[in-house]
């Protein structure tokens, strides 16, 4: 087994098998940990720009990533949306919202890393964990020129091989074969992302799972008792 | 109707001497933590000021409490939708030195100091960040008697109808001592804005608290509560608030800081409230109708419909007789001389206060000022506090409740005067406050005398009805096995259960029924 059979083929599993089994772990066992960890209270002009644009733009990433990557090839030639039609969305999509992404990052970086109240409460994998999803934004950010070369040259085979390896994974069949003809940066970009996936438990990314949409659903008030009924 | 019974306070504001003695104990109890330098659930605020945070009172800032969006009681930081829209950001969020930065000093720079001719000096340093602070602008009682500017304090948000520029003169100036704390309201705005639905009122004694294990820091708790009784502990991530003292209370113990009480302010008791009417009575049209409205929410407990209604609904016959023998329902509902703290928050506030009287004395001995016939007992429009104000600050700026109230009080000291000093027993006082002999000598015993057992009447929680497997909580505390306490999912978990959760379920362990031969004796059951 070669490096890039071990990062394509069994890293990904290494990451999911974290994510899930990890984030399972610390619910049941460390909830009182499990929280945004807002640090709102020291600072809030920032975070508002800041904070809001982040937000947007990973919410629009994941989904991005998850809809163009996991959808059969076969269902986007049933609705009518050609190879070329889904490469220039993805790039569209990709841009618009990777930028917006990244402006909020830098800014959430630079008020984590120079507001002194913010930074002397900063925890190691909060700073961390900040870093790394920038990294891997900016790898992302730079793979658009290179997809948009590929799209000028009417090739979207390295689109559609990205999409097979990652519907192989989850189907349990991992094939790294896939990704031979991809140019380097998707690579880098695609460590990098696996790898958010295997830090996650371990962060105050764990929030993310927490989504109040509950919230819409009931009562504002809650009132609870003491006399748990017989069961 | 559907009984329910609040923990509930009463402050005699008439009495308080402004030491913060409630403030400490409250302190060294529950936030003397990391995280929680800044936090006083209970603090005590000297008005006019603009208190602690700063401003709280003006909701046009903060967002705070309730507002009626077309006839119907809605949060005022939003509905729903657009607080869940807020949640990367809170807008209405208060920063830390809204409260105020919280400081140590260099101690050990006094310790250590060589022999020097200047006096060393231990300089302020930030908790926060631990950074050298240059001077401290700002503190959690800044204002303390009428401390700074009056331009800083006039800013107060109970002076808002009033020509307050007079009260900036000496001779016109006034204070007053506000202690507060959680009021566990009846309709809590903090909960009604948990988006995790982490905080609750507990159903047997209406005290809120907040799940710290479901609390995920979205923190719009924090500025949904119009009394800035919410607070985020910066440590954990986690919102904080005052808990009732809820341990002491369960075993019919006074909270920390009414037990530490100087003064005898503070009354605990219960009340008793009917549920089904909460939205009702919240939504009333008319800011100044909401004093009102709430008395009408409280049940009377000597009605006999109520009390079978309480039976009906699980209330403890014990606290029944603690709702007729309750301080609370005495000074607000029978005698009127306690109010709720800004009614106009619509959540419903179950710590109420008696207003100060604030009579000129060294006036009146001159007989500069107008008097009661007895030219002692001074009379209301002579008091030095502004009914505006005090009414700005209880019922939403009506007068004539505070007024009475006021009068009514007046009238037990001029009652109590007349018996003591020239032995006669003056009834006229009485009828004009609409009073019977019988209530203003309760009345005296009450508030003048206040003694320990009726300043609190508070009913155990009879922790011993929950069919609590009490063998189950054997080796619990001190002794557990692994990670105890934060596995809040009973139902599935990924680690082999604890043998013992039947202290979850509350189902009663049927064991082996084990009799010793030796010990069965003919007529006794076992």
């Amino acid at each position: 087994m070669n490096l890039i059979n071990f990062l394509f083929g069994v890293y990904p599993y290494i990451a999911l098998t974290t994510f899930l089994l990890g984030s399972l772990i610390r619910f049941d066992r460390e909830q009182y940990t499990w929280k945004a960890d807002s640090s709102q209270l020291f600072e809030t002009e920032l975070l508002q720009k800041g904070s809001i644009l982040f937000h947007i733009g990973i919410i629009a990433l994941f989904f991005g990533h998850l809809a163009g990557l996991i959808t059969p090839h076969q269902w986007f030639l049933d609705w009518g949306i050609s190879d070329m039609m889904h490469q220039t969305i993805a790039i569209c999509l990709g841009a618009a919202f990777g930028s917006i992404c990244m402006m909020g990052g830098v800014i959430l970086w630079k008020r984590r890393m120079y507001n002194p109240r913010v930074r002397a409460n900063s925890r190691f994998m909060d700073i961390f964990i900040l870093d790394w999803i920038l990294v891997t934004l900016g790898i992302g950010l730079l793979t658009i020129p290179v997809s948009i070369y590929h799209a000028v040259n009417g090739d979207a085979s390295i689109m559609i091989n990205l999409s097979e390896w990652a519907q192989a994974i989850l189907a349990l069949n991992p094939s790294p074969h896939f990704l031979d003809e991809v140019d380097f940066i998707y690579k880098a970009h695609l460590f990098f992302g696996m790898s958010v996936f295997l830090l996650f438990p371990f962060t105050r990314l764990v929030h993310v799972w927490s989504m109040p949409l509950a919230y819409m659903f009931r009562p504002y008030q809650i009132v609870r008792t003491k006399f748990v009924k017989q069961r | 109707m559907k009984v329910r019974a609040n923990f509930s306070l009463v402050m005699n504001l008439d009495k308080c001497i402004g030491c913060h003695t409630c403030s400490v104990t409250c302190k060294n109890v529950w936030t003397n933590r990391k995280g929680m330098e800044y936090v006083w659930f209970n603090n005590v605020e000297t008005k006019p000021g603009i208190g602690y945070p700063k401003n709280w009172e003006d909701q046009e800032k903060w967002n705070g409490g309730w507002e009626l969006s077309k006839g119907k009681l809605q949060l005022k930081s939003g509905n729903k939708r657009s607080i869940l829209a807020n949640i990367f950001s809170n807008p209405n969020m208060p920063t830390i030195d809204d409260y105020y930065e919280p400081f140590t000093y260099d101690y050990a720079v006094l310790q250590n100091s060589p022999l020097v001719e200047a006096t060393p000096t231990a300089r302020p340093r930030s908790l926060i960040d631990g950074r050298r602070m240059e001077k401290i602008e700002w503190g959690p009682n800044w204002e303390d008697d009428l401390g700074g500017k009056f331009k800083h304090r006039s800013e107060d948000v109970n002076f808002s109808n009033m020509e307050k520029q007079i009260y900036g003169e000496f001779e016109q100036t006034f204070l007053m001592y506000l202690p507060r704390m959680c009021n566990h309201c009846v309709n809590p705005a903090c909960v009604a804005s948990c988006p995790s639905g982490s905080i609750y009122k507990r159903e047997e004694d209406g005290i809120v608290l907040v799940d710290q294990d479901k609390c995920r820091s979205w923190r719009m708790c924090i500025s949904a509560c119009p009394y800035k009784k919410m607070f985020y502990n910066w440590e954990s991530g986690k919102a904080e608030k005052c808990t009732g003292c809820y341990p002491r209370v369960e075993s019919g113990l006074p909270t920390v800081c009414s037990e530490s009480c100087v003064g005898r302010i503070r009354y605990n008791g219960i009340m008793l409230y009917d549920a089904d009417r909460i939205e009702e009575l919240a939504s009333v049209a008319d800011d100044q109708d909401l004093y009102q409205a709430q008395l009408d929410l409280f049940l009377d407990p000597n009605d006999p419909e109520v009390i079978k209604q309480a039976k009906i609904d699980g209330i403890p016959e014990s606290w029944m007789e603690a709702a007729v023998q309750s301080p609370i329902y005495k000074l607000a509902v029978e005698w009127q001389v306690a109010f709720p703290l800004h009614p106009e928050f619509r959540t419903l506030p179950m710590v109420w206060y008696v207003p100060p009287l604030s009579p000129v004395q060294s006036q009146i001995d001159q007989g500069n000022l107008a008097t009661k016939a007895d030219g002692l007992i001074p009379s209301i429009e002579t008091m030095r506090l502004p009914m505006q104000y005090l009414a700005n600050m209880f019922t939403a700026g009506k007068e004539e409740p505070i007024v009475l109230a006021l009068k009514r009080m007046i009238a037990m000291r001029s009652f109590f005067r007349s018996l003591n000093v020239e032995q006669k027993t003056d009834l006229t006082v009485l009828e004009e406050v609409a009073l019977t002999e019988d209530q203003v000598r309760e009345m005296y015993r009450y508030m003048a005398i206040a003694n320990y057992e009726d300043r609190y009447v508070i009913p155990t929680s009879h922790e011993e009805l929950r069919q609590e497997d009490f063998l189950g909580f054997q080796g619990q505390n001190g002794f557990e096995f692994g990670n105890d306490g934060c596995s809040i999912s009973p139902n599935a978990s990924l680690f082999p259960d604890k043998r013992t959760k039947s202290a979850d379920n509350l189902q009663v362990v049927e064991f082996f029924p084990y009799t010793p031969a030796a010990k069965i004796s003919e007529g006794e059951g076992v």
